[in-house]
């Protein structure tokens, strides 16, 4: 994995950890890929795969004090992000890289009218006056396709559909023309239809503005749509990686076959039996040894003890060959 | 042409309603309604699937309970076997629950946290006065047995599961009295994909083994056509489209229902499938649009003359229900529907 002049993040090794009741759990185990500019990695997984806590590390907001990331790097733009100072981070955050999260209700305050909270933005990051805020702030929401913006930015968030209040999240995290956005989960709140607009928006915009984008669903669809290269996490760790197009036509990890296979889609025969993955995704407490997708299939072979070596297995496309879980 | 008549179905639904009061001022005088269902008519066969699909609001939650009867509808008939329930009491509905039963979203919070799987699943037969503790404990494990459950499963508590294994747990609740029909309410949405095919093959399996009805409500398209025989497109609390699952999927007729299933993201990344892109969102069903609602929405030039107007479901193909609307329907199709109805 080298760094190329076209690479805006690359995240190595990185290892992210909780500490519980139950000791020290491994939530990202040595997870590495890199983004490049103007396009969009996914990130899929079921839940509890480690795919959102990925993401909080990389802008270092995890839960305090008990997440912690003990080692790896995410460079980005010259700078290693784990090692980066508090006000360092600050000024990234919601500037260089802006972040969209799940639930657009949560992510507003819902004491505050619209208006303040995107123009808190540019007051900020730009350190503009108020009122220069205010009209970049309605800019951005014209940007961001909301009808009647002046309105808007005196209604509240409770005022405004999921739709519209997702518009102002993405809104929100534009505002500083980022270099990179990472959006978590964007759309799993809202309607099919509504998904529909939201993942149209997001297109444009990131034509328009020409900013990398990272994004994180257990929705293997939304990726096919919207993804150049995916990254397929399994209980802490990538187990695949490949561009969107070599992944759905040529998925080589057992686990990942099993994700496409158990969707039904609008050509599977109507109540025929769907492929299932026994049990369900493995706690993270077991973390030490060998493959983890063998032992959510039962499967304790004695050559699979070591931990599988992710390897680019044809160009770009690279794979933990677990000698059970690599089919090619 | 005259409508396709189903033969005795299981459950006919007649022009039902649900409105609740939203009331305001220092009196909290009623001083408009939520119409969450608003005239609604289906029907479903023994054995039978019948998918519901629509929006978040569209009322489809509200019509699954209102016909388990958690929620008295306004007015309108709900005929279970030939027998209208829409307004017995609670205790003549009794025997009847034995019949319909529901599955529920979240299993976690549908179930008990502090019974034991024993208690959650012997209950219905205590209520219901079946069997001694012997035939219960041996119904339960029977039960477990079936949903793919371990018999030392019964000894414990709702959290010690799995989204996944709580689900079953449900589905085994609902399953206890051998209920003719269920309502299953989002039942796979809140699961991650690889458990949502263990559940929905699961659903399938019972359903032939026991003869079940289902009345599948979700939001996700592919999951409906995938386990339903036909499909009922809902939009602001009135079913606009009704057909069977592979028709309605391949040739869609209302336009709510093109843009609905336009919608769906295709698993093929090479595929960009051309999309119906709506504006804004479902409109408020408290005081909806006074004619199509949908013809409302895209503000149709046609709309005006919606208002007042009958737009309720015709045949335009044996078996192909659609709402008479000019807004929404092809020139020719609605064409079709004013000739064939003289």
């Amino acid at each position: 994995m080298s760094e190329s002049a076209d690479t805006i993040l690359e995240v190595d090794k990185l290892i992210t950890s909780f500490e519980t009741e139950q000791g020290l759990l491994r939530a990202v185990d040595q997870v590495s890929f890199s983004v490049q500019r103007g396009k969009t990695l996914g990130i899929v997984g079921e839940s509890g795969c480690g795919k959102s806590v990925t993401a909080m590390s990389i802008i270092r907001l995890l839960p305090q004090p008990a997440g912690k990331i003990l080692g790896g790097h995410v460079h980005f733009k010259g700078t290693d992000l784990v090692r980066a100072s508090d006000a360092e981070m600050r000024k990234i955050r919601g500037g260089d890289i802006g972040v969209i999260f799940q639930e657009p209700m949560t992510a507003l305050n819902p004491l505050h009218r619209i208006g303040r909270q995107v123009s808190e933005v540019f007051r900020l990051h730009q350190k503009l006056s108020k009122k220069d805020a205010w009209d970049a702030a309605t800019e951005m929401l014209k940007l961001v396709r909301i009808p009647a913006p002046e309105q808007r930015m005196m209604d509240f968030p409770h005022q405004l559909s999921g739709g519209m209040r997702q518009r102002i999240v993405i809104a929100l995290a534009l505002a500083c023309r980022p270099s990179l956005v990472i959006a978590d989960e964007p759309t799993t709140a809202l309607d099919v239809t509504v998904q529909a607009q939201i993942l149209d928006l997001m297109a444009k915009l990131q034509e328009e503005m020409g900013m990398s984008t990272i994004l994180i669903t257990h929705d293997l669809g939304v990726i096919a749509e919207t993804c150049d290269e995916v990254v397929v996490m399994y209980a802490g760790r990538v187990v695949e990686r490949a561009s969107a197009i070599e992944l759905f036509a040529n998925p080589l990890h057992a686990y990942t076959k099993g994700l496409l296979s158990s969707i039904p889609t609008l050509d599977t025969p109507s109540k025929s039996i769907l492929n299932t993955i026994p049990g369900t995704v493995a706690s993270l407490g077991d973390y030490s040894h060998g493959c983890r997708f063998c032992q959510r299939m039962g499967r304790t072979a004695p050559v699979s003890r070591e931990r599988p070596k992710f390897t680019e297995v044809s160009t770009g496309h690279w794979v933990e060959t677990c000698p059970e879980c690599y089919q090619p | 042409m005259l409508p396709t008549v189903i033969e005795n179905p299981l459950l006919s639904v007649k022009d039902l309603r649900v409105h609740f009061p939203v009331r305001s001022g220092v009196m909290m005088r009623e001083t408009s309604a939520v119409r969450a269902v608003d005239g609604v008519s289906l029907d479903i066969k023994p054995g039978e699937t019948l998918g519901l699909v629509g929006e978040s609001g569209c009322g489809k939650s509200t019509l699954g309970k209102t016909i388990v009867r958690l929620i008295r509808p306004t007015s309108g008939k709900i005929d279970f076997e030939g027998i209208n329930i829409s307004h017995l009491s609670q205790w003549s509905l009794r025997p009847l629950r034995r019949d319909i039963q529901m599955i529920f979203q979240d299993p976690s919070e549908s179930l008990d946290p502090r019974m034991s799987v024993r208690s959650i699943l012997e209950e219905p037969y205590i209520i219901h006065k079946l069997g001694n503790r012997a035939e219960r404990n041996a119904r339960v494990s029977e039960l477990l047995d079936r949903v793919g459950l371990p018999a030392s499963a019964a000894d414990r508590f709702p959290f010690e599961f799995s989204g996944g294994q709580r689900q079953r747990i449900g589905i085994a609740r609902a399953l206890a009295l051998r209920p003719k029909l269920i309502i299953c309410d989002e039942p796979v949405s809140a699961l991650d994909v690889s458990v949502q095919s263990q559940i929905l093959n699961l659903l399938v399996e019972l359903q032939q083994e026991f003869g079940l009805s289902y009345l599948f409500i979700a939001h996700d398209l592919s999951v409906v056509k995938h386990i339903s025989d036909r499909v009922a497109v809902m939009y602001l609390g009135k079913i606009v489209e009704v057909a069977n699952a592979e028709t309605i999927y391949r040739d869609p007729r209302h336009a709510y229902s093109k843009a609905l299933l336009s919608a769906i993201p295709s698993v093929d990344p090479t595929v960009r499938p051309k999309r119906i892109l709506l504006e804004g969102d479902v409109p408020s069903p408290i005081d909806p649009p006074a004619g199509s609602a949908f013809g409302h929405r895209i503000s149709h030039p046609l709309y005006a003359q919606t208002v007042g107007a009958d737009l309720s479901l015709r045949e335009i193909a044996p078996g192909h229900l659609v709402a008479n609307d000019p807004c929404c329907l092809s020139p020719e199709d609605y064409q079709l529907l004013q000739d064939s109805e003289d």
